[in-house]
């Protein structure tokens, strides 16, 4: 429900705005974040196409091939095979597929409810409830994220669920944290009080009033963080603990190939380079998302 | 008839937007004489905030885009000269007060040392800026300089800040000071002092002001001549005794109407319409579609300024035939 | 006064804000009435409690002390404690129409939530047609119900919040400063809109400017403020011909003019000097005597007792 409303409100937006090729005038002011969006829709449009655009995708699953293991990028294999015989491209391109899914999955699972807690927080600001929101998130916040998705991961199962859930328990305090600041300074302005003279309900206030003023700086701030996400992911599985071995996932290609360096160096270079990719793609994205909104970079 | 001090010719600027370039300004001339207060009258969007920014070069480029005309001081075309001696002549002649005294000030640096970081560009010699800092402050009637330097902007109040603003106009011994809406932000009592003020020192250094406002009041109390502004271009130039007496231009004479008087007899209709969009400005006269007294001409040229008196000057074409 | 001409009483209104500089008295002990149909002016500058004045009306703050009572009922409580009929028949407008229209609303949800709230029109399609009204009344085109604040100017801004005001049909509307933020032609033209709707519609203006030269065109009576407290109240020819308090003349004789005949009208020149205190350092005794070139003894010490010097006209000052 609230990631509806949420993404219902950013939607809006869109609507309000006139029409996306305004939004897309501002946007390309800078030819980085242009460059930015074609990347990243490339890297999408990799991920869901992965089975059809990879040259050998049994090589994403269990597949052993040891005539063909350990060869370096040629014609017949662009990045090379691994040990048992992989080829790298393929697993790349599922690996993609997982990495993305990870991230947004993550994001809108704790973006509504990071947000909501913040507003709460911040709106409330002195009574009971802004005390425990705050103080539990000041404790989450304390400890470093990577950390924390690691004890979790390690108690549960590693797999990929696990994996989103531990990500997801060490990141939703940012959110709250930076939803707050931006809440209690806006619940002071004019038009806020307007509405609460006017009897409007809470819950207008919050989703209608004042979440839509920075819906900017989150977004911004969710596209940049995708690529946090996707980086925590990769290093989950290069310590052993979210997907697990067949499944690809260009954290654990990295920890496989890192064995073999620096003879078989592109078993890790290249999916390592994916990972660069994609996390710069979002990173230069996010800074156009930020233009979009006349947000300060954050 | 002495050698104009600012001159600008013909000065047309345009700014990139989504819908196109906005057609701002449109043919502005403009003169100041030496030790001359010339006002500046417009309303909101009439490009008169632009003209300031323009003769102080702090237009930021892109989105500008300057079409044509001059900008010349003392003779010499400051559009035309390179970045580096333009930048020479603005700071050693130009200084200029903002409207809003809290955003002019830097709120994380004392009074003082924003005093002393101007100070310094103007004065080679060490040692003296402290001193200097008190002379101006008392200059301008401060009372306690040497706490006020020590002194943050938000301990201040708005006239105190306004005052600060007005010092640090008077370090270098430029010969023009530009004024844009400096009594706007102030209460009504602290107004009259600041104004007070400003004619006093205006006068002392014999420097040349532009006083822009959108308040009549304060127009006429502090300004000899007078400019009406609408939508990019001049309509109106008189001597401030001759437009407040005789204002000829529909718009002028619209805007003098909607003042509202101390004699309690009523606020006029105000002027229909709005501020055109400068993304397509109308053709002919941009004042047209809101003008009582249209005329078919209006419509397909712009009229240039015709010269009704000495001192009197319009750019309408009802007065195209009434040269003196 | 008869009473059931009368729509609005302060009594003895007080108005403090604790703040880690000291206790502000933003209104510190305040009586007037409002009658029905009347616009009562209340002006003054920075400092001077005036804004606080409407806010509290409004039901913003949680008063210090003091009672506020609107057609015979005590409403002298946060909004959030008063019946919807109440919030239906007083409404606000504030001086910065780019703060207190919310950027990110289109014009249709501004205007919509009013009638949302208190039920007008059952579905919405009938809100929407009430908002076309609306618009039509304030003289804006009714293809401004999918703008956004932002798109539109200043003065039009005004207009969608005076819209707003009157989407309830409400009987008394604050206007804090309601065109000093506009330039003089708009400012005329909301004027006159606001007069004309004050007689359609059996309107009651509490009226907040800093603006002399206005208020004698709109208030039919004056009160000025002065560091939370009033220092004067006089129907508007009386104040303006015939100001009694020092302050009043002082004020007056600094409004800049624009035609002899104007300057004939005013005060002789009182050379207004010094600051206005701030509101946490109140000077003990009259507040105003820091300023006041008629001080006298008494006034560093008590502080002077309002006193009505004739029907209608009061003065708080030690010179009556």
């Amino acid at each position: 429900m609230k990631i509806l409303k949420n993404i219902n409100n950013i939607g809006k937006y869109f609507r309000k705005g006139g029409n996306i090729s305004r939004i897309f005038y501002k946007f390309s002011r800078n030819p980085l974040s242009v460059v930015g969006l074609i990347l990243f829709c490339i890297i999408v449009l990799c991920a869901i196409f992965a089975q059809y655009l990879a040259p050998y995708p049994e090589s994403a699953g269990a597949y052993v091939n040891f005539e063909e293991a350990k060869q370096p990028p040629s014609y017949k294999h662009f990045c090379g095979t691994d040990v048992l015989g992989r080829d790298i491209l393929s697993r790349i391109l599922f690996g993609t597929r997982y990495s993305l899914i990870m991230g947004i999955f993550v994001l809108l699972l704790i973006a509504p409810i990071g947000v909501t807690l913040g507003l709460i927080a911040g709106y409330f600001k002195g009574s009971w409830l802004e005390i425990i929101i705050m103080r539990v998130t000041d404790i989450f916040v304390s400890i470093p994220t990577l950390i924390l998705a690691l004890a979790i991961c390690a108690l549960l199962t590693p797999n990929l669920q696990n994996a989103l859930l531990a990500i997801s328990f060490s990141w939703w305090p940012w959110y709250t944290r930076l939803v707050y600041g931006l809440t209690s300074s806006l619940k002071e302005e004019y038009f806020v009080k307007l509405a609460e003279v006017s009897g409007a309900n809470i819950a207008h206030i919050l989703f209608r009033e004042i979440l839509p003023n920075f819906s900017g700086t989150i977004l911004t701030k969710m596209t940049l963080d995708m690529g946090w996400v996707i980086l925590t992911a990769a290093n989950l599985s290069f310590v052993g603990l979210g997907i697990q071995p067949p499944t690809p996932d260009l954290g654990n290609m990295v920890a496989d190939g890192a064995l073999y360096l620096p003879e078989l160096w592109w078993v890790a270079i290249f999916p390592a380079l994916s990972i660069v990719l994609i996390v710069l793609s979002l990173n230069l994205l996010g800074d156009g998302i930020s233009d979009i909104f006349g947000v300060e970079r954050i | 008839m002495s050698k104009p001090l600012l001159e600008i010719k013909n000065l047309s600027i345009w700014f990139e937007s989504f819908e196109g370039p906005l057609k701002v300004l449109d043919g502005v001339n403009m003169i100041v004489l030496p030790g001359e207060k010339v006002g500046l009258i417009g309303e909101m969007g009439c490009g008169k905030t632009t003209t300031m920014k323009a003769i102080a070069g702090i237009l930021p480029v892109p989105p500008t885009i300057i079409r044509s005309g001059s900008i010349l001081y003392q003779g010499e075309d400051l559009m035309k000269m390179n970045k580096k001696k333009s930048r020479q002549i603005r700071k050693k002649e130009l200084s200029m007060i903002f409207q809003d005294p809290m955003s002019a000030l830097n709120p994380v640096f004392t009074i003082g040392t924003q005093l002393h970081d101007i100070i310094k560009i103007n004065e080679k010699k060490k040692g003296f800026i402290k001193g200097k800092s008190i002379q101006l402050l008392k200059e301008v009637l401060l009372p306690d300089p040497a706490r006020i330097l020590k002194n943050y902007p938000i301990q201040l109040s708005g006239g105190m800040r306004q005052r600060i603003c007005i010092a640090m106009a008077l370090i270098n011994k430029g010969q023009i000071l530009l004024a844009d809406e400096p009594d706007t932000s102030l209460d009504v009592t602290i107004k009259e002092q600041i104004m007070k003020l400003l004619r006093e020192l205006v006068g002392k250094y014999n420097k040349s002001i532009v006083l822009v406002s959108h308040a009549l009041g304060t127009i006429k109390s502090l300004t000899d001549r007078v400019y009406v502004m609408y939508a990019g271009s001049m309509v109106e130039m008189a001597s401030t005794q001759a437009l407040f007496a005789n204002p000829l231009h529909p718009y002028s004479k619209g805007l003098l109407e909607a003042t509202p008087r101390l004699t309690g007899k009523g606020i006029g209709d105000g002027i229909n319409g709005r501020i055109p969009e400068y993304v397509s400005p109308p053709n002919g006269c941009r004042f047209h579609p809101r003008c009582k007294e249209v005329m078919d001409v209006c419509r397909r040229e712009k009229p240039s300024f015709f010269n009704v008196s000495k001192d009197h000057g319009v750019a309408c074409f009802l007065f195209k035939n009434s040269r003196n | 006064m008869e009473e059931n001409n009368v729509l609005l009483t302060v009594n003895g209104l007080k108005k403090y804000f604790l703040t880690h500089q000291g206790t502000v008295k933003a209104i510190d002990g305040i009586n007037f009435s409002v009658k029905k149909g009347e616009t009562f002016g209340l002006v003054g500058e920075s400092g001077s409690g005036k804004s606080t004045v409407a806010y509290s009306v409004i039901g913003m703050y949680r008063l210090t002390e003091g009672r506020i009572v609107f057609r015979g009922e005590d409403i002298s409580r946060e909004s959030k404690n008063r019946s919807l009929t109440i919030k239906k028949e007083i409404q606000i407008v504030f001086q910065d129409p780019g703060t207190s229209l919310n950027p990110s609303m289109s014009n249709r949800e501004i205007l919509e939530l009013p009638l949302k709230v208190h039920d007008i029109g059952k579905n919405s399609k009938e809100r929407v047609e009430r908002i076309k009204e609306l618009l039509e009344m304030v003289q804006l085109p009714t293809n401004y119900i999918h703008k956004t604040p932002s798109a539109i100017g200043g003065g039009e801004k005004q207009m969608v919040a005076i819209a707003r005001a009157l989407a309830t049909n409400p009987s008394l509307i604050l206007l804090d400063e309601p065109t000093s933020a506009l330039d003089v032609s708009i400012q005329a033209k909301i004027i006159n809109m606001l007069i004309q709707f004050q007689q359609e519609f059996n309107l009651t203006y509490l009226f907040i400017t800093h603006d002399l030269s206005l208020m004698r065109n709109v208030a039919s009576q004056v009160a000025i403020m002065y560091l939370g407290k009033i220092c004067e109240i006089a129907p508007t020819k009386d104040f303006f011909n015939n100001p009694l308090h020092p302050y009043t003349q002082m004020l007056l004789s600094s409004i800049p003019v624009i035609s002899e005949e104007e300057e004939e009208l005013k005060p002789k020149r009182i050379i207004s000097v010094g600051e206005i205190p701030s509101p946490v350092n109140v000077p003990a005794g009259c507040s105003f005597h820091l300023r006041c070139p008629r001080k006298m003894d008494i006034c560093l010490q008590q502080d002077p007792l309002i006193k009505e010097i004739k029907s209608g006209h009061i003065v708080r000052c030690h010179l009556y």
